[in-house]
């Protein structure tokens, strides 16, 4: 005998369900189920701006609070993606602010942002809380003062790695002087300078700060007085962080660093020089998470500061801190979970530091917690590769960077496949992995046999032919974003697994043999899929139909094509798709 | 390195199921040979340096151990004699984010001449297009290799004749003008200092390291910038 909760019951325990996909598979159940949690969800993630249309969000979900968009592909970040490509926030903004009047929270990544779009967002959400800009470019700092000046209860403004186009740094006195809600502050992607005075009494009146993140304008000299006016910080991130070594600048940041208890991660560090890290060493053995990535101190300074820090788990650090440097982190770090370790030369010829495979595969076995990888290097082998899956099986993301494309096994020449291999078959919880080096379509077959919980995949001059790809569509069942540079594979791989595309958020394929062809078969195929193709050369209609494509992003999508492609993007078989709609 | 097995394979998955049957990429034609210089004929952008073609080669043979020591005398040889190609010519890798590049470039440019090869992405735009663009500098070796690649990318806006004789005479005498002559727009750009400058002023390893910006003006917005480049060219000469 069928009986049903009353709605409001329903409601509340729907509540306790945070994650989108125990959302997804209770408004599965039945339709009322569907009714009363669509009404009662209110944080919507959309991992492809172009897979859903605002209109058909807003309404499915009338009553959303939060939302987190994505825009372009990952290869954006490497310039792959030519400007102009889309990934415009604005229609999104618009049409939330006529339906969400309540909305609180918006965190964006890799989207066109324009100072119209913040504008209309600091006008249109009277509670808005939170603003996340990840790697997104468009606006200007004129647009931040669209936010200080009319976001009134404003908790977090963070503008991540974001390019924005720098006018001046007065946007931050646009804050008015009766705000005071401030707990997090992220304008370290700026360039010019604010305001020191403004900044400072910002910092003096938010009584709930607790992330500060400067820009490399802000002098060292500066910092005490913000630290001491924010002694609750948990994150810091510093500016420049250099200077002619004076006692009492030293003594002053020394006492202002000490009077933060609850300091845990810190960052900036820009130009770093030795003789001011020690003035940090009071906090050290709280910190949980260091970025020192832009700091190009040498390593017995980095080892010096890294061995205060017993409870480091997150590391991102260049490659100066060398062989040397990894394994005293190895030996002092313990609780660490996460390693990045970036080039400080990506396009010399020659290594500049003395950094190896050696270096990861030591703290592979000294750091039992490791769990997040990624470092560049010069020389990797298959044996190194294979120890440190032995070692670490609960690796759950690995993205190595060899940067000399197809380098080989250093010691054995061979291909680097087998290493690959043993990475997939022992870290059976691997979600992300990076490939680089000398690779045949053997560590394909490796991958689409074990990596059955791999969901992002990236590939670079590797391969022989399309059963590389082949066995990587037809075997990684957890695949959801796959992403290929400069491989040799073509259309029967792509064409034989047309259906597991749909499964897929997206795939990127540049500098592949992919015909134009093949585009538009596959698209007559996949009527739900966007098969786009880029190309900066002209309409592929100009050349023959076996030609290759430049780049192809194929994705799922509910809204058919885009109608803001510009005039080197196509939409195969758009007119199809559009008559069939 | 099993050939055989991978065979047996290629026939279990049915590729002969797939519905179409396309020749080699490549096969049929050939896009213009000089446009995008990193596209060859199968799509893959020639990563060409010879250590690595060589190297390729010899790895496809069956028994390695035979060519191991010829490998390495390939090895060695290229190093020697092949002088690596600036990393920079292939867009896209290393994977490194560009405001992560310039962190050791900034000491390095003093000391090195050729040897950095780092990327200069710059944002190009044409007054009246609807969106912008970003060149690599970088990947152009004279303002005339830079004009072919602008020519080609804002082909559809162009339009009308130059009728500003003054600024025509100055581009004419440098021998600059695929893509101006017969428009009338003018490319400038934004220096260092914030000073917005006709190209072509300077020599070009100048230009590339002082250029933050490219603009496209049209003719007309450009004439309060000639005199300023013709005295530059008069002190100069």
């Amino acid at each position: 005998m069928a009986y049903s909760f009353p709605e409001e019951v329903l409601e509340y325990v729907f509540a306790f369900l945070s994650y989108d996909k125990d959302r997804n598979a209770v408004s599965l159940v039945c339709k009322s189920w569907y009714e009363i949690e669509r009404c009662c969800r209110r944080r919507i993630f959309i991992g492809n701006c172009y897979a859903v249309s605002p209109q058909i969000v807003i309404r499915r979900f009338p009553e959303v609070r939060a939302v987190k968009i994505k825009g372009k592909p990952h290869f954006a970040d490497f310039n792959l993606v030519p400007e102009g490509w889309g990934a415009y926030v604005y229609p999104w903004i618009s049409a939330m602010a006529r339906s969400y009047p309540w909305l609180e929270e918006i965190k964006l990544k890799r989207m066109v942002v324009t100072d119209e779009s913040l504008e209309l967002i600091s006008k249109s959400f009277k509670n808005f809380k939170i603003l996340v800009l990840s790697s997104c470019e468009g606006f200007t700092t004129d647009g931040l003062a669209s936010i200080a000046a009319n976001c009134r209860n404003l908790r977090e403004l963070d503008l991540g790695e974001s390019e924005v186009e720098d006018l001046s740094g007065h946007w931050l006195s646009h804050f008015p002087d009766n705000f005071t809600s401030l707990v997090s502050l992220n304008m370290s992607c700026l360039g010019s300078e604010v305001s020191f005075s403004a900044l400072e009494r910002l910092v003096l009146r938010c009584p709930n700060l607790r992330t500060l993140r400067l820009n490399r304008a802000v002098p060292v000299e500066k910092l005490p007085s913000l630290l001491r006016g924010a002694p609750k910080l948990v994150e810091f991130g510093t500016g420049a962080y250099s200077a002619e070594i004076q006692t009492d600048i030293f003594s002053n940041l020394v006492e202002a660093f000490s009077g933060c208890k609850q300091l845990k991660r810190l960052s900036g560090f820009w130009d770093a020089v030795p003789a001011y890290l020690p003035a940090m060493y009071c906090v050290c053995s709280r910190i949980t998470s260091l970025n020192l990535s832009y700091a190009t101190v040498q390593s017995p300074d980095l080892v010096e500061l890294i061995s205060q820090c017993p409870n480091l788990k997150c590391l991102w650090v260049l490659d100066h801190i060398e062989d040397a440097g990894l394994k005293v982190l190895s030996s002092y770090c313990k609780d660490l979970q996460e390693l990045r370790v970036f080039p400080s030369d990506p396009y010399g010829a020659e290594p500049n530091v003395s950094l190896t495979e050696e270096g990861l595969v030591t703290v592979s076995a000294g750091c039992p917690k490791l769990q997040s990888v990624l470092y560049f290097c010069r020389q990797m082998s298959n044996a190194a590769l294979i120890t440190i899956a032995r070692n670490r099986p609960n690796l759950i993301r690995f993205r190595l960077c060899i940067i000399d494309p197809q380098a080989p096994d250093y010691l054995t020449l061979d291909p680097l496949d087998t290493g690959f291999g043993a990475i997939v078959e022992h870290c059976k919880e691997l979600r992300r992995l990076s490939l680089s080096g000398l690779l045949t379509d053997r560590v394909f077959e490796y991958i689409g046999t074990h990596a059955k919980k791999l969901e992002m995949l990236s590939i670079a001059f590797a391969g022989d032919s399309d059963l590389g790809l082949h066995h990587v569509l037809s075997g990684c069942e957890s695949l959801r974003k796959l992403e290929i540079m400069d491989c040799p594979f073509g259309d029967k791989a792509l064409l034989a697994n047309a259906a597991k595309l749909e499964t897929m958020r997206s795939l990127w394929m540049s500098s592949c043999s992919v015909s134009y062809g093949a585009c538009k078969l596959l698209a007559q195929k996949m009527p739900k899929l966007n098969v786009e193709v880029i190309d900066e050369r002209g309409h592929p209609d100009l050349r023959p139909e076996t030609c290759p494509v430049e780049k192809l992003y194929i994705y799922r999508t509910v809204s058919g094509p885009r109608v803001d492609k510009p005039d080197f993007v196509w939409t195969m078989d758009e007119d199809a798709v559009l008559r069939l709609s | 390195m099993t050939m055989i097995s991978e065979e047996h394979k290629k026939e279990k998955l049915g590729f002969e199921e797939t519905e179409l049957r396309l020749g080699l990429p490549g096969g049929g034609g050939i896009i213009n040979g000089d446009l995008v210089k990193n596209t060859n004929a199968n799509g893959k952008r020639g990563y060409t340096q010879t250590v690595d073609l060589k190297l390729n080669l010899a790895l496809k043979e069956t028994e390695k151990g035979e060519n191991l020591q010829k490998e390495k005398n390939l090895i060695s040889c290229s190093n020697d004699s092949v002088k690596p190609s600036p990393k920079a010519q292939v867009v896209g890798w290393p994977p490194v984010r560009s405001f992560r590049k310039n962190i050791v470039a900034v000491q390095k440019s003093s000391s090195e001449e050729g040897g950095g090869g780092a990327t200069t992405f710059v944002k190009v735009s044409m007054d009246g297009a609807p969106y912008l663009r970003k060149v690599d500098l970088n990947m152009y070796k004279s303002y005339q290799d830079l004009y072919g690649a602008l020519g080609k990318m804002f082909s559809s806006f162009t339009m009308g004749k130059c009728d500003s004789q003054g600024v025509m005479d100055f581009m004419n005498e440098s021998k600059l003008m695929d893509l101006l002559n017969g428009s009338d727009f003018v490319p400038t750009y934004e220096d260092k200092d914030g000073d917005w400058m006709l190209v072509g002023d300077v020599p070009w390893e100048m230009f590339v390291g002082s250029c933050k910006r490219l603009r496209i003006m049209k003719g007309t917005e450009a004439i309060g910038l000639a005199p300023r480049a013709m005295e530059k060219c008069k002190n100069r000469s």
